[in-house]
């Protein structure tokens, strides 16, 4: 009894009140947004929609990276995550908020709120024939059929694969693990197709003649980095309040490999995406970086050197990956950087190099940021903290790198 | 080179010769190599071998490499044979990273793997001789060098060798 006690995670007060504050911080510059955005320039206006957005789409990858982290490694068979299984299931369970903070999004569109795709805009569209050739994809309906069809699948499969893993841990055996094995499957097959047409969907659609073949990884690459530093995040913290004993520096070694090895790929894809551009010299494509390079220069280059440069340095030794305090300090600067990135994959084309970074937006981030902590620790609440039914517990607690 | 004597024991399973080792070392006693059909995890710790240096040296080659390939390249575009491509200036820093992602790459692999057979002391013309030819297939051995080695202190190791689970302890010479 006392051991299933210690292995509940109890979320204190403090924690909850440091949530709520941030939601309140949150909330109040949403107001102040919407306020000057009534009262004053319509820069305003542009500002709250690309800070909605962006902060919607980056806390939706936490998510996903959460739900894709738990399907990937059990369909590959994989044993060592077992143990800290319940931080990233917690993530995932973050899914039905994200769908509903996305909603506004769409709304917006079909009321005209905002002008945050171009192609939504009929009377641009009549007078643009390269938006025409692309209206079949790019209309306000198919658009929100996918939301639909996208939010539908990702809560279904997220919501099913925790009720058997919930599941498992009163019941143990070996029928909830197969029913996972199911759903994984499912959602891999899902996530090959959605990660891809989503971003096309919400980001690459608002430079709306751009395109490129590759942006659907790259921004899975953003991701994928930014929720495994959530991730690691989220471990420290609970080992801080001596909760996952279990979890020790071989696990977060492989958590640091990871870190390091994604945000390597992910400086490939950009520089790739960059360089084919450059190479081609095609005025409609270079635009996109022209834009970012003479508008948003300090981020444009300050978002390289700390998604790339620092951790590429940082993370490169053996101790580095192992202890926690550069671990910790090395995921909070690309947990930043990743949601710099895809303030830059929005802002300069939804806005016309016109909005730009400021506190306001780190203000609505705080908000997004405290309800994505008070869902996880809500669902870390919830079960035991180790999945002790799961088949490879035992094998986890046994990892050696 | 002068002949060298060997006291070896034989292992059945991995798990054994791992806590095999671990006692042993908790004696004070050194061992001077482990001989395993796979590479066995948490092994390094146990002999209390330094870590290798194998991934510094991964770095400066591969730091080496990407130096001399952008020296190279930016003497050969804009000193050596200055051409125009695409309207691009002679110096294109970014037509140059892709090959100097290849260069830090091959260098870096190049010069591990020459590290690597320099820190065994392996080379084709020089063999090293091998104790027992079981432990490429399913035994594990741990050997001791014996050249400096009593009949007391022999008798002693064994003894260890044994009461840690050897199957059988033999004395060979190299």
């Amino acid at each position: 009894m006392n051991q299933t006690n210690e292995d509940r995670f109890i979320i204190t007060s403090g924690e909850r009140k440091f949530s709520y504050a941030m939601i309140g911080v949150g909330v109040l510059s949403l107001l102040i947004g919407v306020i000057l955005a009534f009262t004053g320039g319509h820069i305003w206006a542009g500002k709250v929609w690309i800070a909605l957005l962006a902060n919607s789409l980056f806390f939706l990858g936490l998510a996903l990276t959460g739900m894709f982290f738990i399907t990937s490694h059990q369909l590959a068979l994989g044993g060592w995550y077992v143990v800290f299984r319940r931080v990233p299931e917690a993530m995932s369970q973050y899914l039905p908020v994200a769908g509903l903070l996305m909603l506004p999004i769409i709304i917006g569109m079909w009321t005209h709120s905002h002008h945050l795709y171009h192609w939504a805009d009929p009377e641009a569209v009549a007078h643009d024939a390269l938006i025409r050739g692309k209206t079949g994809f790019l209309n306000p309906s198919f658009f929100t059929l996918r939301y639909v069809i996208y939010f539908g699948l990702w809560i279904l499969l997220a919501l099913l694969w925790r009720k058997a893993s919930l599941k498992e841990d009163m019941e143990g055996g070996v029928k909830y693990y197969k029913k996972r094995m199911k759903y994984s499957a499912i959602f891999t097959v899902v996530f090959a197709v959605t990660s891809s047409t989503m971003a096309w969907d919400y980001l690459m659609s608002i430079d709306t003649h751009w395109y490129s073949t590759l942006y659907g990884w790259y921004v899975f690459m953003s991701f994928l980095v930014a929720g495994i530093a959530a991730m690691i995040l989220i471990i420290t913290y609970l080992k801080s309040r001596s909760y996952l004993p279990a979890v020790n520096s071989e696990h977060l070694h492989d958590l640091g490999k990871y870190l390091f090895g994604f945000s390597v790929f992910w400086t490939y894809l950009w520089f790739s995406q960059y360089m084919l551009i450059w190479y081609g010299n095609i005025g409609e494509e270079t635009i996109y970086f022209k834009s970012r390079m003479e508008h948003y220069p300090f981020l444009f280059y300050f978002m390289i050197v700390i998604n790339f440069v620092v951790p590429f340095f940082a993370l490169m030794t053996r101790d580095a990956k192992r202890k926690i305090p550069s671990l910790v300090i090395i995921s909070v600067l690309l947990l930043f950087g990743h949601w710099l990135d895809f303030y830059l994959m929005i802002a300069p084309g939804a806005s016309a190099n016109e909005v730009h970074f400021g506190f306001f937006e780190l203000g609505l981030t705080a908000g997004y940021f405290g309800l994505f902590l008070l869902v996880v620790f809500r669902a870390l609440a919830q079960a035991r903290l180790s999945p002790v039914k799961d088949p490879f517990y035992k094998e986890s607690l046994e990892h050696h790198t | 080179m002068a002949k060298k004597k060997v006291l070896y024991g034989v292992f059945n399973d991995d798990h054994v010769l791992l806590d095999a080792v671990r006692n042993i070392r908790a004696q004070g006693v050194r061992i001077q190599e482990v001989f395993t059909p796979f590479p066995i995890h948490g092994i390094d710790e146990a002999m209390e071998h330094r870590p290798t240096g194998l991934h510094t040296a991964g770095f400066v080659f591969g730091l080496v490499g990407v130096s001399l390939m952008f020296l190279y390249m930016t003497w050969i575009n804009t000193v050596n044979y200055p051409l125009i491509f695409g309207g691009k200036p002679f110096f294109s820093f970014p037509a140059f990273i892709p090959i100097l992602f290849e260069v830090t790459v091959l260098s870096a692999a190049v010069g591990m793997v020459v590290v690597y057979f320099v820190l065994n002391g392996l080379s084709p013309i020089r063999q090293k001789p091998v104790i027992d030819p079981r432990s490429s297939d399913d035994k594990f051995i741990i050997a001791f060098s014996a050249d400096e080695l009593s009949e007391e202190e022999k008798h002693e190791i064994s003894n260890m060798l044994h009461e840690n689970g050897a199957t059988e302890i033999n004395e060979k010479v190299l």
